[in-house]
Order: C-alpha cells, then sequence, then structure tokens
C-alpha cells in the first residue's frame, strides 16, 4: 500500500467556527432507478442507512446515502471499503442498468463546526441556513465552486467540494469563520 | 460661527470625547457625532469644493442626500475617497481631508473658474473641445482628467476584509423610522420572518428629532418600545447601519451593512453585504427635503432646515447665532423654533406662501419671531460663509426690500418621498399636486413572478409626512405585505394621535418666481455637479426636451449623490421651461444602488489568494517546490516548464524535450478530463458522440477519437479506452471536462432519454502520469508488478493492476511520438506515485516536463491541439483527420453538417506543416499572403500559422498551419509577413516533423 494523501492533510482554522479538512473519505457516485427495489435494497444494504427522499441525506458514522439527483445517489463508506462496496453493489444488482464509480479520491471533505458554523455556511452558500437541518442536503455552490453540504450534528456541517478546490475551499471557509465575523442572526 | 451649545445633542456622549484630524489639524468632537457635526462644533463651515467651479462649499443636509461634505477618508490601506461626512460616525484617531481643491481648501486656485463661469455653460463638454480636432486629445482631455474627480484614488491595497451573507425572509423592512419599525410589528405579530434594516446607527427617524405624542408617550419613548419590543421577537431580525442597497426582480434585496466603519479598530470584516430573498419588501425609506432655488443658496451655512434642526437637536450644535428660515411649508418652522427655544436668533422667517404657513404659524410668532409672508430670498451674500440675505417679494424679479444679517439660512422646499427602492424593479410614481411630489403608485408596483407586486411603500416614502398618519400607514403596509403571503394580519392597537393641521405647501421652483439670468446663473441645482437653473433652462432653450438627455447634457444628477436634492427641483425648472406639467416630463431612473457602496462588499470574499479558484493536481505541491513556472489553464494551474537554475523558460523547454526523447520525461497529465460511459447502450451512443466508430473497439484497447458539434465543428478530441464491454473512458482535454461531461448529458436527457446509458465525470478521482521516452518500460518495470512488456501491453492497449504499491491503470499511448505511458492511480496515491517514478528515474536522468515540451512534441508528431488548430470553425477534414472519421457509420454528430457544400469543399484550407527557409521560427498567429489586395484595400491572404515552435529536437523552426489546397502544395515556399517588419518564407512539407513511420512510438 502506497501512502495516501488527502489534499490538505488535515488542515485546521480556529475563528468564529472550526474548518477542518476531514481527512480521505469513501465516496461512490451511483447513478440507476432510485424507485427500484433492488436498487434501494443494494444502497440500503452496503450502508446500513435508510434510503434518503428529495435533498435528503442519512449518515450514521462513515456510512451514509444522499440524494444528489432524481437518478443520483452519493453512497458514503469508510475510504478503504469503496472498491469492496462497488463489487457488493455489482452483485446485489446483475442485469440491473446503473453505474457506480469510486469517486472518494476526487473529493475533498470539511467540517465546519461550532456556534457560528450556520453562518459561515450562509456567507459562501445562497441556502436559508435558519430552516436547515439534520437529514438534509444541499448541492450547490460554496461562493465560486460546486459543494455539497449537510449537517452531521448539531452546529457541525460536512462540506465536500472537489479534490483540487480543497485549498480554495479552505480559504473561503477561512475566511467566512475569521475572528470578529459573527453575525448573530441564527438561534 | 457655528458652535457647540452647552445644552442638548440627544446622540452624543458629553463624557466621552473623541479627537480626529481633518486637513492635519487636530479637532475634537464626542462620540456619537458625525463627522459633519463635528467639524460644525468646531466652526468648520467650508467642507469642500465644488467639481466644476470649485466652488467653496459647506454641508447642507444631515444624511445620505448630502452633496458637498465629501472627504477623502483615512490612510494608507483604508484610504476611502468621497465619503459622506454626514453618515460617517467619528472615532477617535479619524482622518479626513477635504477634496477637490489646490493647494488647500481655503485658498484653491481653481477657483479662477468662477470669472470664468460664463465660459463654462451646461454642455460646455460638447461644445468647446471640438475644435481643433488635435486638441482633443492632446489639450483638453489631459486636462480635464487632471480636474476631473472629486476624491484621489487609493494608492494602497485595501487592507480590510469583507464579505456576503444570505438571507431569508417573508418579509423585510427597508428603513427603521417609525413607519418602517410598525410595519414590522405588525407583519411579524401575523406570524411572519421579518428582517428590518436601517441605514443609520440610531432607530426612529425624524419622529425621535421632531416630538410629538403617540398615545400617552412622546415620540421618541414610543420608538424605544417599539424597538425594544421587535428585539425580544424570535421571528424579527434588526439591523442597523444596514442599508437597503437594491431591490431586485423575484424579491431579491441587498443589504449593505457597515460593521467596521466606526470602529475600525475591531477584528472583523468591515462591510457586509446581505443578499437576501423576500416574499415582500416594505420601503420605509423616508422623505429628503429640498432645497429652494435663490441665488447664493450654495454658499457655507446655507442648509437644509431639516437638517439644521438634526445638527441642533441630535448633536447640540449650533450652525449660526442668526438663523434666518425661508420656505414653502410649515414643516420649516419646527427649525425656527427649535433654535429659538435653543436660545438662539431668528431674525426673520421668510415664508413664500401669499398666505403664510398653517397653526405653527402661529406659535413662531408667539416665540417672538418676525415672520414675512410672501417674501423670499433674492440673494445670499458671503463667500465662505453666510454674511446676509437680501430680502425681496416672491411674486417679483428679486428687488431688493430689505437686507438682514446672519449667519445661516435654513431653507425648505418641500419633500420628496425616497422612492428609489419601490423604483429600482419598475414601480410607477404619481404626481401628488397637493405636496408636490412624486409618491409610489399603490396601482403600479413592481411585480413578481406571479404578476403581483412585491413591494409596499410605507409612511414618508409613501408620501404621507405626518407622523401619527405615518405609523398607521406601516401598520398598513405591514398588513398588506402578511396578506400577500396568504397570512392573516393582527391587529397591531395602535396609539391615539393627532394629525396636525398644516398649511398647503406651495410649488416654489424658483426664487424669486421672476427671477433674472443673474439671480437664476448663481442659482444652484445640483450642487456636486455646478448644475445651475440657467444650465437647465438653457438645455431646454436648445432643444432638451427629455429629462434623460437634459440630465446627461447638463450632468444634473449625475455626481455620487445622483441627484438625491437637485432632481425633483431640477425636472420642475425644465418643466416650466418646456411649459409643461411636472408629471409629463417624468423623472429619470432610479438604479441601485441607493447610495454607493463600497467596491469590497460586492466582491466579497473575492480578493487575494481566493480570488478566484485556482485548480491543483495531486502532485501540485511537488512542481511548486521544484521551479514550476505556472500556466493557466481553464482554472487549473499546471507546469509550463520546471526553471533549473539561472535558465530561461525557453531554455527549460529545450532541455526537458531532449532529455525526454534521449531518456526519459514525467509529466503530470491529472488534468486530462476523465469520463465514464456506461450501460447497455454505451456503444451506441459512443459512436454519436465520436466521429470514429467506437462501438467495434475491443476492451482493454484504446483509441484515438474525435467529438464534434451537431454542425460539424471539431469540440474536443482524446483517447478512448474500452474498460468492458459496457463501459468506455472517455479522455478529454484539460478544459474540456466539464464541457463534454455537459454535452453528453444534455443528449442523454434532450434526444436519447430512453437510451440506457450513464455518464460520470471521473476527472478528479484520478492523478494521471506520463512516463515518456525510450526508458519509460525500464522504469516501470522497476517498480514491478503488472507486466508492461510489448508482447503483454502493446501500443494502444489498456491493462490494470498493481505497479509497485500503487492500484495503477496503465494505458499505452503517446502524445509525443515516444515509447511512453500514462498511469493513472486514485488522487490519494498521485503524490506518492509521482515521487516513486521520480526516485526509480533517477538513474536515467529522469526530467518532468510541461505543458509546452508536451506541446512542441506533439507539433514535431503533427498531432493536433484542441484551441491551436481548432477555433471552432474548423471541422476534421480541414486537418487532414478524414482516417478518423467514420464512413460506415449511419449517423454520429456532425456528419450531416459537415456534408454542407461549404464543408465539403477543396476550397476550405487544410492543415500542412510548414518549415522556415532559413530555421527561423514564423510568429503565432502570422497570416500566409496570396499575391493582390482585397475590396478593403487588404492584402489578401491564402492561409494561416496555428501552431509555432523551435524544435529543439530538429534544431530549427517548426509550425504547422492551414494553407488554401495546402496538400497539394507540398515544396513550394510561402511567406508570412511578421508583425516586426520581416517576412518568414517557409516551405510547405507534411505536418509529420518526427519520425513518421511511428517506430519510436512502437517499440
Amino acid at each position: 500500500m502506497s501512502e495516501l494523501r488527502s489534499a490538505l492533510a488535515g488542515a485546521v482554522f480556529d475563528g468564529i467556527a472550526k474548518v477542518q479538512e476531514a481527512g480521505l473519505c469513501g465516496m461512490i457516485a451511483f447513478r440507476g432507478d432510485l424507485s427500484a427495489t433492488k436498487v434501494k435494497n443494494a444502497v440500503t444494504g452496503v450502508t446500513g442507512v435508510d434510503m434518503p427522499g428529495q435533498r435528503g441525506c442519512n449518515v450514521g458514522g462513515d456510512n451514509g446515502l444522499a440524494w444528489m439527483s432524481p437518478d443520483e445517489l452519493l453512497i458514503m463508506v469508510e475510504h478503504d471499503k469503496a472498491e469492496l462496496v462497488l463489487e457488493t453493489l455489482a452483485k446485489g444488482l446483475k442485469n440491473q442498468h446503473y453505474m457506480a464509480e469510486n469517486v472518494s479520491d476526487a473529493r475533498a471533505v470539511f467540517t465546519v463546526t461550532g456556534k457560528h458554523a450556520a453562518e459561515v455556511i450562509a456567507k459562501l452558500a445562497p441556502v436559508d441556513m435558519s430552516t436547515f437541518s439534520v437529514g438534509e442536503i444541499r448541492r450547490t455552490r460554496l461562493a465560486q465552486v460546486p459543494a455539497a453540504f449537510w449537517m452531521h450534528g448539531e452546529n457541525a456541517y460536512t462540506v465536500v467540494c472537489f479534490r483540487s478546490a480543497a485549498d480554495y475551499m479552505f480559504g473561503i471557509l477561512s475566511m467566512a469563520a475569521q475572528e470578529g465575523s459573527e453575525v448573530g442572526v441564527f438561534g | 460661527m457655528s458652535t457647540r451649545l452647552t445644552t442638548g445633542g440627544a446622540r452624543i456622549a458629553r463624557n466621552k470625547p473623541v479627537t480626529f484630524t481633518f486637513n492635519g489639524k487636530t479637532l475634537k468632537g464626542f462620540e456619537g457625532d458625525t463627522l459633519a457635526s463635528a467639524l460644525l462644533a468646531n466652526d468648520q463651515m467650508l467642507m469642500g469644493r465644488s467639481f466644476k467651479y470649485h466652488r467653496p462649499r459647506g454641508v447642507v443636509a444631515s444624511g445620505a442626500e448630502e452633496p458637498n461634505a465629501l472627504m477623502n477618508m483615512g490612510e494608507g490601506g483604508k484610504f476611502e475617497p468621497n465619503q459622506r461626512a454626514t453618515t460617517t460616525e467619528l472615532f477617535d484617531g479619524l482622518v479626513a481631508q477635504s477634496q477637490n481643491h489646490w493647494p488647500s481648501l481655503e485658498v484653491d486656485v481653481g477657483v479662477v473658474n468662477n470669472a470664468m463661469a460664463r465660459f463654462l455653460p451646461a454642455g460646455f463638454y460638447y461644445k468647446t473641445f471640438t475644435f481643433p480636432k488635435f486638441a482633443w486629445k492632446h489639450v483638453y482631455e489631459p486636462i480635464i482628467r487632471k480636474s476631473a474627480g472629486l476624491g484621489k484614488a487609493p494608492t494602497e491595497r485595501d487592507v480590510d476584509t469583507y464579505e456576503h451573507f444570505y438571507f431569508f425572509a417573508d418579509v423585510v423592512v427597508i428603513g427603521g423610522g417609525i413607519a418602517g419599525l410598525q410595519a414590522a410589528k405588525t407583519a411579524a405579530l401575523s406570524g411572519a420572518k421579518v428582517l428590518i434594516m436601517e441605514q443609520d446607527p440610531a432607530w426612529g427617524g425624524r419622529a425621535v428629532v421632531d416630538g410629538g405624542m403617540l398615545g400617552e408617550v412622546p415620540a421618541a419613548d414610543y420608538v424605544s418600545a417599539l424597538v425594544a419590543e421587535l428585539e425580544g421577537m424570535d421571528n424579527v431580525t434588526m439591523r442597523n447601519r444596514m442599508m437597503g442597497a437594491g431591490v431586485y426582480d423575484h424579491g431579491y434585496v441587498t443589504g449593505y451593512e457597515r460593521l467596521r466603519d466606526h470602529a475600525p479598530e475591531m477584528a472583523g470584516p468591515r462591510h457586509r453585504l446581505w443578499r437576501i430573498r423576500a416574499g415582500q419588501i416594505i420601503t420605509a425609506t423616508g422623505a429628503i427635503e429640498r432645497p429652494l432655488s435663490f441665488a447664493g443658496n450654495d454658499v457655507p451655512g446655507v442648509m437644509l432646515a431639516a437638517a439644521l434642526r438634526d445638527y441642533l437637536v441630535m448633536y447640540g450644535v449650533s450652525v449660526g447665532d442668526r438663523v434666518v428660515v425661508v420656505t414653502n411649508n410649515d414643516d420649516a418652522y419646527r427649525t425656527a423654533i427649535a433654535v429659538k427655544k435653543a436660545g438662539l436668533d431668528v431674525p426673520v422667517i421668510l415664508d413664500a406662501r401669499a398666505e403664510g404657513g398653517g397653526a405653527i404659524a402661529g406659535e413662531a410668532r408667539a416665540l417672538g419671531i418676525r415672520v414675512e409672508n410672501g417674501k423670499a430670498i433674492a440673494k445670499v451674500t458671503g463667500g465662505k460663509r453666510v454674511k446676509s440675505v437680501k430680502i425681496c417679494a416672491q411674486a417679483g424679479e428679486g428687488g431688493v426690500l430689505e437686507e438682514i444679517e446672519c449667519d445661516a439660512v435654513a431653507m425648505s422646499g418641500g419633500f420628496s418621498p425616497v422612492v428609489h427602492l419601490w423604483s429600482h424593479c419598475g414601480g410607477k410614481l404619481t404626481w401628488d399636486e397637493e405636496h408636490a411630489m412624486f409618491r409610489p403608485d399603490a396601482e403600479r408596483p413592481p411585480k413578481g413572478a406571479n404578476g403581483e407586486g412585491f413591494v409596499v411603500p410605507a409612511g414618508a416614502a409613501n408620501g404621507v409626512l405626518d407622523m401619527g398618519v405615518g405609523l398607521a400607514d406601516g401598520d398598513h403596509a405591514g398588513r398588506l405585505a402578511v396578506e400577500a403571503l396568504g397570512l392573516k394580519a393582527a391587529d397591531a392597537n395602535l396609539p391615539a394621535f393627532d394629525q396636525a393641521v398644516e398649511a398647503p405647501l406651495a410649488e416654489v421652483w424658483m426664487m424669486p418666481q421672476g427671477a433674472g439670468p443673474k439671480l437664476r446663473a448663481k442659482a444652484w441645482l445640483d450642487y456636486q455637479n455646478d448644475v445651475k437653473v440657467s444650465d437647465v433652462q438653457l438645455a431646454a432653450q436648445e432643444g432638451y426636451e427629455s429629462v434623460e438627455h437634459t440630465k446627461r447634457y447638463t450632468t444634473l444628477g449625475m455626481a455620487t449623490d445622483q441627484g438625491k436634492l437637485s432632481n425633483i427641483n431640477g425636472l420642475a425648472v425644465l418643466s416650466h421651461a418646456l411649459d409643461k406639467p411636472i408629471p409629463a416630463t417624468g423623472t429619470t431612473t432610479f438604479r441601485p444602488p441607493y447610495t454607493p457602496i463600497s467596491m469590497g462588499s460586492i466582491a466579497g470574499e473575492a480578493r487575494g489568494d481566493v480570488f478566484q479558484p485556482l485548480r491543483r493536481t495531486p502532485m501540485h505541491d511537488w512542481h511548486e517546490a521544484n521551479g514550476a513556472h505556472w500556466e493557466p489553464v481553464g482554472h487549473w494551474r499546471r507546469a509550463y516548464c520546471y526553471l533549473q537554475g539561472e535558465e530561461t523558460p525557453h531554455e527549460a523547454v529545450s532541455r526537458e524535450i531532449l532529455a525526454t526523447r534521449k531518456s526519459l520525461g514525467l509529466l503530470d497529465a491529472s488534468t486530462l478530463g476523465k469520463l465514464i460511459v456506461k450501460g447497455p447502450d454505451a456503444g451506441k451512443f459512443m459512436d454519436m458522440m465520436y466521429t470514429n466508430m467506437m462501438s467495434s473497439l475491443k476492451p482493454g484497447k484504446c483509441r484515438y477519437g474525435l467529438m464534434c458539434s451537431e454542425n460539424g465543428f471539431l469540440s474536443d478530441d482524446g483517447v478512448v479506452v474500452r474498460l468492458e464491454d459496457e463501459s468506455f473512458l472517455c479522455h478529454t482535454t484539460t478544459g474540456g471536462a466539464e464541457r463534454i461531461h455537459a454535452h453528453m448529458e444534455e443528449w442523454l436527457q434532450t434526444e436519447w432519454w430512453d437510451w440506457e446509458v450513464y455518464v460520470t465525470n471521473v476527472t478528479e478521482q484520478w492523478a494521471q502520469v506520463g512516463v515518456v521516452g525510450p526508458n519509460s518500460r525500464k522504469v516501470l518495470e522497476k517498480l514491478g508488478g503488472v507486466d508492461v512488456s510489448k508482447e503483454t501491453l502493446a501500443f494502444m492497449e489498456y491493462t490494470q493492476g498493481k505497479l509497485g504499491a500503487f492500484d495503477a491503470r496503465i494505458f499505452r499511448i503517446s502524445f509525443a511520438g515516444e515509447l511512453s505511458y500514462e498511469i493513472a492511480v486514485p488522487a490519494s496515491q498521485g503524490a506518492a506515485l509521482w515521487d516513486a517514478l521520480y526516485e526509480a528515474g533517477e538513474e536515467f536522468g529522469v526530467t518532468p516536463y510541461g505543458t509546452e515540451a508536451m506541446h512542441v512534441m506533439r507539433a514535431e508528431k503533427g498531432f493536433i491541439m484542441i484551441g491551436d488548430e481548432t477555433d471552432g470553425t474548423i471541422i476534421p477534414q480541414d486537418l487532414g483527420l478524414n482516417w478518423a472519421i467514420s464512413k460506415k457509420k449511419e449517423d454520429f454528430l456532425g456528419k450531416r453538417a459537415q456534408k454542407r457544400a461549404f464543408m465539403d469543399n477543396p476550397e476550405r484550407w487544410q492543415l500542412v506543416g510548414l518549415e522556415t527557409t532559413d530555421g527561423s521560427v514564423i510568429p503565432d498567429g502570422a497570416y500566409c499572403v496570396a499575391e493582390g489586395d482585397n475590396a478593403n484595400g487588404q492584402r489578401n491572404v491564402q492561409g494561416r500559422v496555428t501552431s509555432t515552435y523551435y524544435s529543439p529536437t530538429l534544431g530549427k523552426g517548426i509550425a504547422m498551419g492551414l494553407l488554401h489546397d495546402g496538400p497539394n502544395r507540398m515544396g513550394e515556399v510561402v511567406s508570412f509577413p511578421g508583425t516586426d517588419g520581416k517576412s518568414y518564407e517557409a516551405k510547405v512539407v507534411s505536418p509529420v516533423f518526427y519520425d513518421p513511420d511511428g517506430e519510436k512510438q512502437n517499440v
């Protein structure tokens, strides 16, 4: 096994919220008929979480399922399990038209945590953070790059973007979390 | 003399003195002061010079509408010009300088313009500088450029930070005066999520200054209670120091929050631009008092009546001991009474109305103030401050009846509702005869997607100037807004109030009404741009009928204040000159932002390192540490070459190429687009997307493919790999990944939605390294694992497995024309793979190379480059790529288009190689000339260069180009004139300069 490197080696910024690169996560871009029982069974089977509805995101530990579009899911697993999960899916979905690609390394993952975490996100994404809650995902943009995020706990958000934009993402999240920049409008 | 009184000043904290400097002079003020009030407290009446005539000017207003008191604020990285002294909160250490004068505010040589004023009438730019023709560029423009602009440009980078903030609310209330506060309360009680913003630090607006009773309590107390109540509501967000900057389609509002202007030492962003989605917007933006147009109305000390009252009541500042009040309405009497009650003198109130004022006039008389009805100011005397007013009859032509000494003049020409935000998105106005003002027309609001209005005006902004009625109007607006959202309006329990009984206002657009040319030429409409009554009349006389044209001709309302004081007065003067009613003339267009907002707030976080996203490959850090000379490719940063020691980029590129061709090179090819196409119909789909036959490709094999748009033009190229029976990997160009992905999705979603195919962009999943050169196989064998021998992995084949410690996909493809492999590993392994290859390659003199070496090597091989050989007008046939266009396929994107007469045509320029006769390099973009000239007298052309390089391999210049009938002209010498005066002669040759038989890549 060669040495694995995430984009920013766990970089941390502490301001009005804590921004941290979360390291490597297993992610599979899955496309298929999300209403098919076979598909539902396969994806919930490999993750152990419930099938999410529109703009939904169910996460349990390292595993999760996120709704990305009417025919696309993001399957989350441990980083070193992704290839194995692909094989399991292939077995479960024989003769079913679907696509599953390991995109774990195409991503950079960050956590934004703390009392003002929602404000940090709201400075960058055109999303109503006053109503955003656990179990939801937004596939949107943060400033100038595509991104998705969900809550993994109270005042705790996971942000995903393309790996090549990791530096930019860390930069904008850190700037949005700079000292003295509390907005004070949520909660 | 203006001074601080010993009492009064609701906003200032007399126990908190503050020190600041103005033009280098150290002055004192109090916390709570604005810069303007503090300057007045220090008897600094003169605050700036006007733009055109450099006339001395003092502050005329007390808020956002101020045209005169603009300052160069701050120093160094915090410097900003054109800041209003009236909206700048004073803080300890503030540094301000007045603008637009030289050498000093007191003595300005530019004021010579004063004597020349009659040579600078409206439209003088257009009239004066047209002859002689050469003089514009060499004489006029340089002089105008020197004198143009009010403040100085900053010389240092802004040290502050800025940010955006996205917010959503059911009801957004703009303006925190009494109407706005009440509207917010009513909406909030009805269950709406409410955001209310106020540009000022304090809530309550004029009600706090002017007093009066609401129910049992004074207005100021009522405001405090209202604010406290709103602060206690969970569904209300209150922001002061935040201006509603603009209203846009779909209930989009921008709010400009000034966080640190009053406290620059605090950490955090300076400004925050709120980007708000509102269900309904309530504009409770108040009203602006209008000046009166009399001669000398710009002398420092002449001020809006309500502003003078503000300075007195809110800041305890007297603008003068003897204040003459001149008005056409009852409101200005409040100023006279306030001045008198402060123990100062009001020698006379000049009421232009023949019948005079209402009840309040009696109040003034009872205080012993002399009130003169039907009287006006003929002229104000004084230069840098008011000395006296000359009184005349308003009905006359300015014959002086009396001269009264005074040191300040408070004027009021009525009020104009701030309709800007109502109008930004198309709200229409109606002319209110009674109050002589434009106010929002409730029947014609700005409309949203459902065809219903989404903006509701409230209070003074709706033309309701009375405080009590304004409060009720705020409640009404709140009700309208929530009902439009489908909520039931709650009862807000309004207090009892007495509506003030006022005498009607009289329209006074010129003072006196029969003022002659001399007076009119000194009666200012637009203070900042020096536009006078006479200028607007001249424009009308010269045929300018449209208010928009007059505005541009005279520059009325075109300064940084955008005509907040001058707009209505100017168009009234124009209407009279044109003999048209005012509503027939109309207003100019109101556009956001309401007042100028900082460029930083617009940019938000986008500055410095995060100005733009820069995409980095997994090996980026290695490149950076090893001399990478960067090149932007889309948003990616790629190494153009790697500089060693003192070498130039040109030398580095040559070194990289020679080393690669001789032994071993490494290229970071991670940016290459990688799309997976999968499904039972994948083969069929691939055949449509590519010009080649892709369905016949065997798993494990690679094929170079071309993609065209439906118009037949070459759009992208790359190597296609069949991974499995139902799955293809499509390599695209670096810049093409997202574009081609979208192109594929579009066809799948709109045309072939019933085909069973999915596409995913996996570009960033893989780090990819080109291992290139005669020793490339040896290096891979050294790492061990997958068999990459000639027998097992032939040219244009693909395999996967463990390469050393890496999970690798190995493609034996070549863009350089050497034995070469592209190794793809998951991005997390990319940096380690690069290190491993570099280490293993050291015995072969491994040489990382950049994009330029890649370009040159492909050109030596005659391979095309999308974007060099193609420009959106090129079809594959132009480039001799007929071999990659399937003739067996029934259809593919572009096939039909390529059959059109002008596509399938021998007259099209064709790709050839070009070899200069003297070994020089043809300049990039050079055209190949033909005999004779065209109809425009330009030289005829017969071709152009598409790629041109110095080839270190061949030791001479090589190029590719498109040439008329090119392939049939081999050996012919053609000419390419450069812009350097030389002509480059080149022989037409095959585009394949290096290893035409492909022996090197096939070993």
